[in-house]
């Protein structure tokens, strides 16, 4: 155990691990490509919808029920689903971290919209805004610590499950996980696993510390 | 039905055979008719689910009347866009409603803002209207959840009035302060509509509050019914019926009390070699009452002073607590000018109610 933790150590600071086309460097950047990607994508979908149903208050039931569908697919199946149809290329990735982001936002993006309070939205009103002005100056801004919120914890689960894109044949940190599954090299196996927890919990520290800095004036 | 007109002066709001019946079947409103004269404050009262929310809120078109027509100005709410016709009554609601993201100033900005004046030009007026409502220019930078019940309150008003609107809506505005803070809020109120004489709508269920406030108050029934339009005195010494006079409460002889002042109740000298005397200090305050059978170092009982312009209700409530029947009267700086015995404010209090139900 501890001659593993000792090569472990060795394997994530050396130098010729780091560099080259196959080194952590490069394999990080890719991950996080994939996940932020993913992420934006899920997010273009997820908030609209999110938002619509939130302002409205119409087809909450089926939106949360679709996203907890989303939420319940298997990701690896998804993959394989979509490779089979589409062929090799990164469509099956983005499929399915698309798939695994979308029900973090659209259902947290909807909470943020139903938890402003109805006097405040009733006041916009009645000042003169109009219904897109009560949208973006009132709802959005006061639903917005509960969409970022939403946002990180997609984003997290889309980081901690892009070592996918390595099954089927593309870079990111699960490249480690696989090859070494594949070489039989427990070390190499789980320097990618520490490292997609690591840049996992890090984005989530981050990404909190944010949210409270940006936040500091809203009543708890 | 009861018809609302006051007969007198331009007419800012005008009701007109209006109904309002919710898509639940339940009818909020029923075929009202009723003026609000310009520069003066109309008061809706009446319990739960009597529809005066709901009548002020059609004034603004934040509910559509189902039929009959309202016209603000002149001109039938229902032909105008309702959000600038929002944007062009100013709107107060119970909790103020602000926007807790914004600070206070731009909270008050908000109608100059909608109304495209520019930020420089709006946060000026804003800042000028912190001022007019009794707020400090520091709150400007703070965050509404970090002012008291009371000052949001004044935030409330002053968005209301950023953009110099003529009417001013107002629903139970004081309802959740408590009653220290609510009336120094009325006051401010009526110092306020002295300054600005606009034409303000305000909805309470508190009588009291009411009686202070309005120059004309509207009794709701439940099911929408307007019962009676009046002014305070009128109200309160003719109530149209007994749903009316329940409302109004048993003490409502001593309400009306509370709108007539001591000015016109005679005084005279202050009693000499009785058994009360009046303890006075050197810039003749009073200071209270010395009972002469009483050892020399006994307490004084304490005397509350009163001005020509305190509510003769204040001064019956003075005259019962005076052990000498006597209620002493100042001048505007405190100096004491004389007293008033206990059966002249009887009288008079008697004649104020006579003469209201006359002139009523």
């Amino acid at each position: 155990m501890y001659e593993l933790f000792k090569n472990l150590g060795a394997w994530l600071v050396s130098g010729e691990q780091w560099s080259g086309p196959d080194g952590i460097a490069h394999r990080l950047a890719e991950h996080l490509q994939y996940s932020l990607l993913a992420t934006l994508i899920a997010a273009a979908i997820a908030l609209p919808v999110g938002l619509l149903i939130g302002h409205t208050g119409r087809g909450a039931f089926l939106a949360i029920n679709l996203s907890s569908f989303g939420r319940a697919l298997p990701t690896v199946g998804l993959v394989v689903l979509v490779f089979l149809a589409s062929g090799l290329s990164m469509w099956p990735v983005y499929v399915a971290l698309v798939a695994l982001a979308v029900p973090a936002i659209v259902t947290n993006t909807y909470a943020g919209m139903t938890a402003v309070d109805p006097e405040v939205k009733d006041a916009a009103r009645g000042q003169g805004m109009r219904a897109h002005q009560v949208l973006f100056q009132v709802e959005l801004p006061l639903a917005l610590p509960l969409i970022m919120t939403g946002l990180r914890l997609a984003l997290i689960q889309v980081v901690a499950t892009a070592t996918i894109a390595a099954y089927v044949s593309f870079g990111g940190l699960g490249r480690y996980v696989f090859d070494g599954l594949a070489q039989r090299d427990l070390v190499q196996v789980l320097g990618g696993a520490v490292l997609v927890a690591v840049i996992a919990v890090v984005l989530d520290l981050a990404l909190s510390a944010l949210q409270r800095a940006l936040f500091r004036h809203r009543p708890a | 039905m009861t018809i609302c007109r006051p007969g007198k002066g331009q007419l800012m709001i005008q009701f007109d055979a209006v109904h309002k019946r919710f898509p639940n079947g339940t009818t909020a409103v029923h075929d009202l008719s009723l003026d609000m004269p310009e520069g003066g404050i109309t008061v809706l009262v009446g319990s739960s689910g009597c529809g005066k929310t709901t009548t002020l809120r059609m004034i603004n078109r934040m509910v559509d009347p189902t039929s009959g027509t309202i016209r603000v100005g002149g001109r039938d709410v229902l032909q105008q866009d309702a959000a600038e016709l929002r944007r062009s009554i100013g709107y107060v609601i119970q909790q103020a409603g602000l926007f807790p993201h914004r600070t206070v100033l731009d909270n008050i900005a908000t109608v100059p803002l909608l109304l495209g004046w520019g930020h420089r030009k709006a946060r000026t007026r804003a800042a000028e209207l912190l001022e007019t409502v009794g707020l400090p220019a520091e709150a400007g930078k703070r965050y509404p959840h970090q002012l008291s019940g009371g000052q949001q309150q004044r935030v409330g008003v002053a968005r209301a009035l950023a953009a110099d609107p003529p009417v001013l809506l107002m629903d139970e505005p004081f309802g959740a302060v408590d009653p220290v803070v609510r009336t120094q809020l009325q006051d401010e109120l009526l110092r306020l509509q002295k300054e600005l004489s606009k034409t303000i709508v305000f909805v309470t269920h508190d009588i009291d509050e009411a009686v202070r406030l309005g120059d004309r108050i509207a009794v709701f029934r439940t099911g929408g019914h307007l019962v009676q339009c009046a002014s305070p005195a009128e109200l309160l010494a003719r109530p149209a019926d007994d749903f009316v006079a329940d409302f109004l409460g048993a003490e409502r002889g001593l309400k009306l009390l509370s709108l007539t002042t001591l000015a016109d109740v005679p005084q005279g000298p202050a009693p000499e070699g009785a058994r009360w005397e009046l303890v006075l200090d050197s810039a003749r305050t009073p200071l209270g009452w010395r009972d002469t059978d009483a050892p020399k170092d006994a307490p004084l009982t304490p005397v509350r002073p009163l001005r020509d312009t305190d509510a003769l209700l204040s001064a019956l409530n003075e005259a019962v607590a005076s052990p000498a029947g006597l209620v002493a009267r100042v001048d505007a700086d405190g100096a004491l000018t004389g007293v008033t015995s206990r059966d002249d404010i009887h009288i008079h209090a008697g004649r104020a109610h006579a003469e209201a139900s006359v002139a009523a």
